[in-house]
């Protein structure tokens, strides 16, 4: 399968295998105005099957969000049809209005214009908590 | 400023420093009967409260300084639709340190990030409640003169018993403590607790389901309620509000300097009958809570 490879823009590889549409979905990418390809369960040495997302455009992306989905999602930024920049994301320290607390209890549930942030207690286990009533997030 | 909303924002050193001011107020109270002349309270509990309410207000009014608020949601602008951050704002006008207690979690610390005046958690839904955790540790450092080489067993719901939780977070911080959790197996602690606190910090538990078994090697046992609020189904609560019943003869094995406490109010966990035995703790538990609260109001005003 060939698609092709862009002039300007981003490349998020190493995505598990069906993880890409969520982080798609996540980025609003079906909201720009340029040629997105999502590449799903293409075979991968590293991870048997993995996913890919090319943005033909330069723009900002959402790091935090990608590494939180995706700890170990690829970057590369193309320009001019060059590999510019390639890094790996990691999980973020906190991530502000990517995931709303579960709890019914928690203030976040009724208090108008606060901001959903979550922070990372566990590393290890990937657990984070809510800033304000400290459920970890399911 | 500071602000008091998680136990865990007070280091051990200042915990020791507010007990050993209240352990002061005990014993000199004409000493601070004036020390907040011209200072208002303001306490804003959007639940009802009544015990812990009254002990803020206590507390500031025999250091000499006044109380305003209300002890209901139904009485504030809350029921209007206002913001707990616009109605922070409005009272921190009219007040200089407020005790708030509010049914949504994180709600003190919404306060706190838009409040010009220190804001004390007065308890937030099942989440923290520390100026009860100050008042369990000036118990337990009144009664058996330590905080370290102690025995704790914890009975009751130490599933959603806030008051639990923070005590083991609080102790932890101590040496040589252990932890006997007693507990039905639907109520037992989170696995949270056990390893984020007490794993973490290598301490020593056990864990029963018979509030006999470990009594003689106990130095305080901390009795909970079984919180009727915190049950979605009624058939668990009505099954599990009776579980352990501490009485007399359940006590025959327990040493003679045993700490018995309770946050109150009690319902049927702790027999009447062991009401006068001198090791029943849980009604001058409730009244070392005001002194406590006095040594905190006097912090956060920063009052000498």
């Amino acid at each position: 399968m060939n698609i092709d490879s862009i002039k300007n823009g981003i490349i998020i590889d190493h995505i598990e295998a069906k993880k890409g549409m969520e982080i798609y979905e996540l980025l609003h990418l079906g909201d720009l105005n340029c040629p997105v390809a999502m590449i799903t369960n293409t075979k991968s040495k590293k991870m048997g099957r993995k996913d890919i997302i090319k943005i033909d455009q330069d723009m900002e992306i959402n790091v935090d969000m990608i590494g939180f989905i995706e700890p170990n999602a690829t970057i590369n930024v193309v320009k001019n049809g060059e590999l510019v920049n390639k890094y790996k994301v990691e999980l973020p320290e906190k991530i502000v209005n990517i995931a709303k607390c579960q709890n019914p209890r928690c203030i976040t549930s009724v208090e108008r214009d606060l901001e959903q942030i979550f922070t990372l207690t566990d590393k290890e286990n990937k657990v984070y908590r809510c800033k304000y009533c400290e459920m970890s997030l399911k | 400023m500071k602000h008091l909303i998680d136990i865990k924002d007070l280091t051990v050193e200042e915990i020791d420093e507010l007990i050993k001011v209240a352990k002061d107020i005990i014993n000199n109270k004409e000493k601070y009967s004036h020390k907040c002349d011209g200072k208002t309270l303001a306490t804003l509990f959007f639940e009802p409260s009544t015990r812990t309410r009254l002990s803020f207000e206590a507390a500031m009014l025999e250091l000499g300084g006044n109380v305003l608020g209300f002890s209901e949601a139904s009485s504030s602008s809350a029921s209007k639709g206002e913001s707990v951050a616009d109605t922070i704002r409005v009272v921190g006008g009219y007040s200089n340190i407020i005790a708030m207690r509010h049914p949504k979690e994180g709600a003190p610390f919404v306060a706190s990030e838009k409040s010009t005046v220190p804001i004390i958690n007065a308890g937030d839904g099942g989440h923290n409640h520390p100026t009860q955790t100050l008042t369990d540790l000036l118990t337990i450092q009144c009664e058996k003169d330590r905080l370290e080489n102690l025995t704790i067993g914890l009975c009751g719901d130490l599933k959603f018993g806030r008051t639990v939780h923070s005590l083991i977070t609080a102790m932890s911080r101590y040496k040589n403590i252990k932890f006997v959790l007693i507990a039905p197996k639907e109520l037992v602690i989170p696995e949270y607790i056990k390893k984020d606190v007490l794993e973490k910090n290598n301490i020593k538990y056990c864990e029963t389901t018979d509030i006999e078994e470990y009594m003689g090697d106990l130095d305080v046992l901390y009795m909970t309620r079984v919180q009727k609020e915190r049950f979605f189904n009624e058939d668990d609560y009505v099954r599990l509000k009776d579980y352990y019943i501490l009485n007399k003869e359940k006590l025959e094995k327990a040493k003679e300097d045993l700490c018995i406490m309770h946050p109150l109010p009690r319902v049927n966990e702790i027999s009447t009958d062991v009401d006068d035995d001198k090791r029943a703790c849980y009604f001058k538990q409730a009244r070392y809570g005001k002194f406590i609260r006095m040594a905190l109001i006097l912090k956060l005003l920063e009052v000498k």
